[in-house]
């Protein structure tokens, strides 16, 4: 090649064109979603739990997504009723389907696990709930404290993983989070047929 | 040393024409001497975030053995640490060299001083003054949520945008004041390396996207990071190294060509591969698949081209590090691409897709290929920048067998591992426990190839300091590699 025109105009073309085949093209092909009258938009609390689920990381080995069965297990090892499809996530802002698998599928957690204590001791410590788990503890979202104070909730942490003194108290944080984590349940039917994705080559 | 090059009359292309440009030494010095400022300094960045990348992904890799380990601060979690490692590896020490390396390259090809100097200077002081106050602001817990573009949108993406944009105004104004007629095949990939960058960084961090279509965005970003950017200017690099330092053309004008139209064809679609099975509509994942399976062409063309170019002359690696990691990085990519290929397709992907398969295809991509390559590109071009040879031969053997050889148990280890975790979550009657059991000795392997790279890492950060900043180098009275010398074994060659 002698011409930078040549260059520059073809390397742009590709990029450009490849743009507009997977972002803008489906931008506004998917503008016309209507979210499923059963999902309802989150709450201020499950917003704010949403985004300690992003600021701590938890995307980076939790998935949020249910694949087809015709390829995967997904479905018949209990991650959820059907696929999951666009729109699901409509209120979804930024996405957080994620791309490892280290931890177990959380998009339908809330209907696995409905019980608020669990969610806030297995934050707390993990291994004190699921002894082989590599989870990491969240002591941070907790208060260690002395003695609990009027109107604090108190954690019920088994022996060797209790502080060796004062009470573990709960912070509106780790409410927040599993307010956001039971609220993750998409067991409603899929919205519409054609959306059911076909199987992929 | 010459840097004249004589080749075969054969080779009707422009490969040819470009070696048959007799340039005396002292004109490629005073090339060399034109970008010294932003080269060294950029160097010099990016073996710092080396090391920092190196703590943070030790740290990551060993909380996966031991899950209390650092636990109790918000700002040591996992989840904060693991893409701090990323984004300082991949924008703090993989970007900021190439930046050097482009700016180095681009004088010598286009045969001219290096213009805007300065402006690529700065460019390199905002960018990295964007990634640091990024990563800050990353542990302290304000992530924009997407993988690969955590980096904060307000405070941080606009310097990292302006920086780029800086570095890249450099090399496009030397471009276009070149004094040669042809562009060798390492300058396509370089300055179209820019365009690309800015065009995708912009699209990736606009704030518009929602649901899916912000996934959709977020694997366009990634993939195209990758292969239009991490993989094209280390490809440009590789395609410099081999024929300059073997002394012979590239094999084939033509597979250059085809390499390269065809990565910028394909690569660019590729991105809904890290999506296969979601939620998207899935014409798209096919759109990508297919692509994927298209790669096939650049990355054979590639391949083909440049171990032709090199066939017959492996024996010049004793001699040389920079082609010894240079051909070993132009292996590695044409492996990971392989790989990466087999993992896009689905009969593949359902069991390797959520598993530590894909931590190991990163590595063997972004160790194995770009970081070779650029420690490649660092021992060719920091004795002749600085003028001096590096000081240690025993030093630059045990870098490269400590990270070569780390890598290659970090890669075989956590490819088992990604495969037995990924075989266990499709098996219907084992529960997620045995998925994490069965990873567990191999993640403890990777740990081990941690320590072994990390001390390589020490070794090389080591041997820089000795080279750049005491007189040990200027013992060496001889230009580099004048005095042929076994680098990487004892023995002289017959
Ligand atoms: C290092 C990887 C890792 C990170 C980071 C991580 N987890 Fe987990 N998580 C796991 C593993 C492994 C399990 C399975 C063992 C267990 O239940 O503890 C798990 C299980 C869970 C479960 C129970 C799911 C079930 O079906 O049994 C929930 C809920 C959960 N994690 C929430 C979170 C939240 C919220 C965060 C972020 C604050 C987080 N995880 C961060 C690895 C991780
Ligand atoms: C000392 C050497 C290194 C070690 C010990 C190391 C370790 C790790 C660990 C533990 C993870 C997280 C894996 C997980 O989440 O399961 C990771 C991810 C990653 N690392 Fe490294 N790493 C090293 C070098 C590098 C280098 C040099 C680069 C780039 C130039 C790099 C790029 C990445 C990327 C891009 C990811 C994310 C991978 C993905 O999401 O698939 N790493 N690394
Ligand atoms: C033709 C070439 C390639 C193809 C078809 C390909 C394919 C893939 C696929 C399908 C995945 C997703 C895996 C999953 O999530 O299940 C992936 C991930 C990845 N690939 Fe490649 N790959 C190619 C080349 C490369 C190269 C050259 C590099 C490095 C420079 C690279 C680096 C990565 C990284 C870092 C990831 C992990 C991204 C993340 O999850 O954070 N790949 N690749």
């Amino acid at each position: 090649m002698t011409r930078l025109l040549v260059l520059i105009m073809g390397a742009m073309a590709t990029v450009i064109f490849a743009l507009v085949v997977l972002v803008i093209l489906p931008k506004s092909m998917l503008s016309q979603l209507q979210a499923p009258p059963q999902l309802k938009p989150p709450s201020e609390q499950e917003l704010a739990g949403r985004s300690l689920y992003i600021s701590n990381g938890c995307i980076y080995c939790h998935t949020q997504q249910v694949r087809d069965p015709s390829f995967t297990a997904d479905i018949s090892k209990g991650l959820g009723s059907r696929p999951s499809v666009p729109e699901d996530y409509i209120h979804d802002k930024p996405h957080l389907l994620g791309t490892m698998r280290t931890g177990p599928d959380l998009f339908n957690v809330g209907a696995r696990l409905p019980d608020r204590n669990w969610h806030l001791l297995h934050l707390y410590q993990p291994r004190a709930l699921v002894p082989w788990s590599i989870m990491p503890a969240f002591p941070f979202l907790f208060r260690h404290k002395p003695k609990a104070d009027p109107g604090d909730k108190v954690l019920e942490v088994p022996k060797p993983f209790a502080p060796g003194n004062g009470v573990v108290v709960v912070s509106e944080e780790a409410e927040a989070l599993v307010d956001y984590l039971i609220s993750l349940r998409h067991d409603y039917p899929a919205p519409s047929n054609e959306d059911q994705k076909e199987v992929q080559p | 040393m010459t840097e004249t090059v004589a080749s075969p009359r054969t080779q009707q292309d422009s490969t040819l024409e470009h070696s048959k440009i007799r340039v005396s030494a002292d004109e490629v010095a005073a090339y060399d001497h034109s970008g010294r400022q932003p080269v060294l300094l950029g160097f010099f960045i990016a073996v710092v975030w080396l090391l920092v990348g190196t703590v943070l992904g030790d740290i990551s890799s060993f909380k996966f053995d031991r899950p209390d380990l650092l636990s109790e601060q918000a700002y040591l979690t996992f989840g904060r640490i693991r893409p701090a490692h990323l984004n300082v590896m991949v924008y703090g020490w993989a970007s900021t060299a190439m930046f050097s390396i482009s700016l180095w390259l681009m004088p010598r090809l286009c045969r001219t001083r290096l213009r805007w100097a300065t402006a690529a200077t700065a460019g390199i002081l905002i960018w990295t003054l964007g990634l640091a106050v990024g990563t800050v602001l990353l542990i302290a817990g304000y992530s924009d949520g997407l993988e690969w573009l955590e980096l904060d949108g307000q405070w941080a993406d606009p310097l990292l945008v302006a920086g780029a944009a800086l570095v890249g105004a450099s090399i496009w104004r030397t471009l276009a004041a070149r004094r040669v007629h042809h562009l060798y095949v390492s300058v396509w990939y370089v300055a179209a390396s820019y365009p690309w960058f800015l065009i995708i960084f912009i699209a990736g961090n606009l704030p518009i996207y929602q649901g899916v279509e912000s996934a959709a965005v977020n694997w366009f970003y990634a993939h195209n990071a990758l292969g239009l950017w991490l993989t094209t200017i280390n490809l440009g690099l590789i395609y410099y190294l081999l024929p300059k330092i073997i002394g012979r053309p590239i094999y084939s004008y033509w597979l250059s060509l085809v390499g390269f139209w065809g990565l910028a064809l394909f690569y660019a679609l590729n991105g809904m591969h890290h999506l296969i099975g979601g939620p998207l509509p899935s014409w798209m994942i096919a759109t990508s698949i297919t692509a994927s399976i298209m790669m096939i062409i650049p990355v054979v063309a590639v391949g083909i081209n440049q171990h032709m170019t090199v066939v017959g002359r492996f024996g010049a690696m004793r001699y040389s590090p920079a082609l010894t990691l240079a051909v070993i990085a132009a292996m590695s990519y044409t492996a990971v691409s392989l790989q990466g290929i087999l993992t896009a397709l689905v009969s593949v992907n359902r069991i390797t897709h959520f598993t530590h398969w894909t931590i190991a295809h990163s590595h063997l991509g972004l160790y194995m290929f770009v970081t070779l390559s650029l420690f490649g590109g660092m021992y060719y071009i920091l004795p002749r920048v600085l003028k001096k040879e590096w000081p240690s031969t025993r030093l630059v053997r045990a870098h490269i067998l400590l990270v070569g050889g780390g890598m290659i148990l970090y890669v075989v280890a956590l490819g088992i591992g990604g495969v037995l975790q990924g075989l266990s979550l499709l098996a219907p009657s084992e529960g997620f426990e045995v998925s994490v059991t069965s990873t567990r000795p191999w993640l403890l392997m990777r740990s081990v190839a941690a320590v072994i790279i990390s001390a390589g890492h020490i070794v090389f950060a080591y041997h820089a300091y000795l080279l750049a900043f005491t007189h040990r180098g200027s013992l060496t009275r001889q230009p580099p590699f004048f005095e042929l010398k076994p680098v990487l074994v004892k023995k002289r060659a017959p």
